[in-house]
């Protein structure tokens, strides 16, 4: 309750200036204009993207892939996925269902600024391909003395 | 093969208080593929993040129920930015019909796509039937 007192006035203000960079980082899923890149839900391969201090995961969810077709390319803070994942269609055969993407696909991915070009590993397994980038070391902050 | 819908499953648990609280277990659905030939079917699913020890296939007559728990490995204390996946769990069930060979049922695994291929029972294969001209 107490601290609430040094928020009179501007207060309002003050909030929703906070929650908007937090929201910043979270790519529109506040109602306000989504990042410049982001698309729409269910196009594939579905992506997470975890970070901490020190790194930036992102997982492609991409089952049945082939490591071959696939293209990974950071610039700055721009990552491409570009890729091919077959599911063809069998001539001879009657579908009931055909839910599984078939062809190729591109993501491009807008991570963090302080994430480190030159130090990016990449993995796939069991259908998921994990790309870990590590962030660059922030300055750490000065200590100021009082006299 | 029909679809039976076992999407999401309330799971009930009892809270500190000891108020009985409805906590969806939110399931993914894993798309597929399903097609027939003369031979029988074939059920191709997605579950990205499965192996096969954390994967179930179970059949009995009527029913192919597949469950599948992927693992995905994070970091300690990681912050999530996007998620367009939002839990580990897949499921998904199928009636089966009667014709197929529930016995001979045939499963692999790779890559997070699982294949099941469903013979048909031998003596409902189709046979061609000759026409004789008079």
């Amino acid at each position: 309750m107490f601290a609430d007192l040094t928020n009179f006035g501007g207060g309002l203000f003050d909030e929703l200036r906070r929650l908007q960079d937090e929201m910043e980082g979270l790519y529109g899923r506040w109602p306000m204009p989504a990042g410049i890149r982001s698309v729409a839900r269910g196009t594939y391969p579905p992506i997470n993207i975890g970070a901490t201090p020190e790194q930036v995961d992102v997982y492609l969810f991409a089952a049945g892939l082939d490591p071959k077709t696939l293209d990974i390319s950071l610039q700055q803070n721009l990552l491409t996925v570009s890729g091919e994942r077959q599911a063809p269609v069998r001539e001879e055969a009657n579908y009931y269902r055909k839910e599984r993407f078939d062809g190729p696909f591109r993501r491009l991915i807008t991570l963090p600024e302080d994430v480190d070009p030159d130090r990016v590993e990449a993995n796939y397994r069991d259908g998921v391909l994990e790309i870990h980038i590590k962030r660059r070391e922030a300055t750490k902050p000065r200590q100021i003395e009082v006299k | 093969m029909a679809e039976t819908n076992t999407e999401r499953k309330d799971v009930k648990q009892t809270g500190t208080s000891g108020v009985q609280q409805r906590e969806p277990e939110v399931v993914l659905r894993p798309p597929v593929d399903i097609y027939e030939d003369a031979d029988g079917i074939t059920l191709m699913a997605d579950m990205p993040g499965v192996s096969r020890d954390r994967l179930t296939i179970e059949v009995d007559k009527d029913m192919l129920l597949v469950e599948g728990d992927a693992r995905i490995d994070m970091s300690e204390g990681m912050e999530a930015l996007h998620a367009d996946v939002r839990s580990t769990r897949y499921r998904r069930s199928f009636a089966l019909s009667g014709e197929l060979e529930t016995g001979h049922i045939d499963a692999s695994l790779k890559d997070g796509v699982l294949s099941v291929r469903i013979p048909r029972r031998a003596e409902v294969r189709p046979r061609k039937i000759e026409v004789r001209a008079e």
